[in-house]
């Protein structure tokens, strides 16, 4: 099995499995806080529609978990609100 | 940060389509107009080809989860001959976010976001199109449905079937429809304990549907199935049930759920809560709509309440230029799909003087099935409406639109203002103005409305959506021409 980094965590997935897929079986069910209620998101969805399921992938905000294939080494992390606080500073 | 847009312009070498969507419908309809002699190009979103229905992994279908497999297995195999041939250009992984067409061409921009620092565009021009872009599940809010763990039933289906992940230990599956059934039946095979199947309708109404049953014996078959596995994993479905709240402080903890009685109202006082980790939850589906409405095609609102697109026995929109098939042109599952998809190629053939011999036969006998198929879905329809109840289980502060988190107050605050349409409503509290463009609300909001107004169900005013997936500035800037330098200089 192959992993990938989530926050400080390392997850494992299998061959063509989304982000998300991957980290559903790891037991990880949000990774997004919502830019106005604060509230936990994960996947909704599931195919891409929803956009519910953002997360951060390599330092790129708004990525759909859903539809990103996890790949060795990739960095992925929880994206708080819009993901783009260093655009307000 | 995006890179040069290739041309891939064919118009010089033969009749050319570009099938939006690599379904059921989009697979049928390649494989019939590259057959006929015709280039085509093959836009999907998926990785893979196969859309929602076939969805699989590296690996292939699986026979425990997957249905139609032979139909897939003839449909992929003449599909990838065509590509080694040249007659089909696939392109999987590609969204098109929007489209435009001429008196005499259609011209397609997609984006091919797998490199996520750098998304690149590519725009198709041919001289049809045929969208088969497919539908999503239909979600009706209730409080705590925007709680993680809450998902659409085709979610759990999607992270099955594409990623061979089982959403979570203890399941239960709600809403209505019988897509209910083989997502509970996967999910049991696969080793979750769904802790039973709560379908918001009851079948009894088939008894008013039996002509529509006659030839399905197919359907009828498939279903047995599906309950012959729930049976063995002893999964009680039952009928005229809802969920009307879920529970949990982060994550979903458990859910409520009440009975509904003959007229779909909520019966009794009687609440049962019942723990579990995953809700998949959905109450039919919801065709997509926003490539058709960019082409302009008349849509209309179907006995289901979706807005499909208008299409004649020849999967013809009101677009000389467009062709439509499959869950696009109305509900009704894959094996319409595939009738609707080879119609749509054998058209397009026809329509460029390609048309094959001896098929006359063939696609006559299609179009019978096409046309069988759809009044089996319109009676599918009939049996399992939306439950008018849902809009008495909302509380004031349950979230309607989860992109910008505005609740059912806030919507009947805007009513309040006097907006009257989705449109307005949207203008004043921002619900359908978020990153999904309303795909996940609209059809809530709509009813909400039309309830509080007491107007018809509206869907048309906020379905348009001129891009239809949000995509960098950068790439929208590099679409279309710098102003000439003159421009320029007034400018400045």
């Amino acid at each position: 099995m192959s992993t990938f980094s989530f926050d400080d965590r390392v997850v494992d997935y299998r061959d063509g499995q989304s982000v998300g897929a991957a980290l559903i079986a790891a037991g990880t069910y949000s990774w997004r806080i919502t830019a106005k209620s604060a509230r936990p998101r994960g996947i909704f969805c599931g195919i891409g529609v929803c956009y519910d399921c953002l997360i951060t992938v390599d330092g790129v905000p708004n990525q759909r978990a859903c539809l990103v294939e996890a790949s060795a080494g990739l960095r992925v992390t929880s994206q708080l609100g819009t993901g783009r606080e260093d655009l307000a500073r | 940060m995006t890179s040069a847009t290739p041309m891939l312009s064919m118009t010089e070498i033969g009749p050319t389509v570009t099938v939006i969507g690599a379904g059921p419908a989009g697979l049928a309809a390649a494989v019939e107009a590259a057959t006929a002699g015709i280039r085509v190009t093959v836009i999907d979103a998926g990785a893979r080809p196969g859309g929602q229905y076939w969805r699989h992994g590296p690996a292939g279908l699986d026979a425990d989860l997957h249905h139609d497999i032979a139909l897939f297995t003839d449909l992929h195999t003449r599909f990838q001959r065509l590509i080694t041939t040249g007659k089909i250009t696939y392109l999987p992984g590609h969204q098109v976010w929007t489209l435009t067409t001429t008196a005499d061409e259609a011209t397609v921009h997609a984006i091919d976001p797998r490199d996520v620092a750098q998304p690149v565009e590519v725009t198709v021009t041919s001289d049809y199109l045929v969208l088969a872009v497919g539908a999503y599940d239909r979600q009706l809010p209730f409080p705590g449905w925007d709680l993680p763990g809450v998902m659409t039933v085709g979610a759990a289906q999607s992270l099955l079937k594409g990623s061979g992940v089982v959403v979570g230990p203890r399941v239960l599956v709600a809403g209505t429809g019988p897509f209910l059934l083989p997502v509970a039946a996967g999910l049991a095979v696969r080793g979750s304990r769904v802790v039973g199947v709560y379908e918001a309708n009851d079948p009894i109404k088939w008894l008013g549907q039996l002509p529509a049953l006659l030839g399905q014996s197919r359907k009828i078959r498939e279903a047995a199935g599906y309950l012959l596995a729930l049976a063995r994993h002893r999964i009680r479905v039952r009928h005229r049930s809802i969920v009307v709240a879920a529970h949990g402080s982060l994550r979903l903890e458990a859910v409520t759920v009440a009975r509904l009685d003959r007229s779909g109202a909520i019966k009794g006082s009687i609440r049962i809560r019942i723990p579990v980790d995953v809700l998949a939850v959905g109450y039919g589906f919801t065709a997509q709509s926003e490539l058709p409405l960019l082409a302009g095609c008349e849509m209309h609102a179907t006995d289901d309440q979706t807005l499909s697109v208008i299409v004649d026995d020849q999967q013809a929109t009101s677009n000389t230029r467009v062709f439509a098939a499959g869950e696009t042109t109305g509900i009704g599952g894959a094996q319409l799909a595939v009738a609707e998809g080879t119609l749509a190629g054998a058209a397009v053939a026809h329509v460029v003087g390609r048309s094959v011999d001896g098929q006359a036969r063939r696609l006559d006998e299609l179009a019978m099935q096409r046309d069988q198929l759809r009044r089996f879905a319109v009676a599918l329809h009939a049996v399992y409406p939306v439950p008018s109840t849902w809009t008495d289980i909302v509380e004031a502060d349950t979230v309607v639109c989860r992109c910008e988190e505005v609740t059912v107050a806030e919507i009947s605050e805007a009513v309040a203002l006097g907006a009257r349409d989705l449109r307005s409503v949207k203008l004043l509290s921002r619900a359908g103005m978020g990153w999904c463009q309303g795909r996940e609300c609209a059809y809530a909001t709509a009813c909400l409305i039309a309830q509080q107004v007491g107007t018809p169900l509206d869907l048309g005013s906020g379905a348009g959506r001129p891009v239809a997936t949000p995509i960098p500035l950068g790439l929208l800037a590099a679409t279309y021409p710098e102003p000439a330098e003159t421009d320029q200089q007034q400018l400045n």
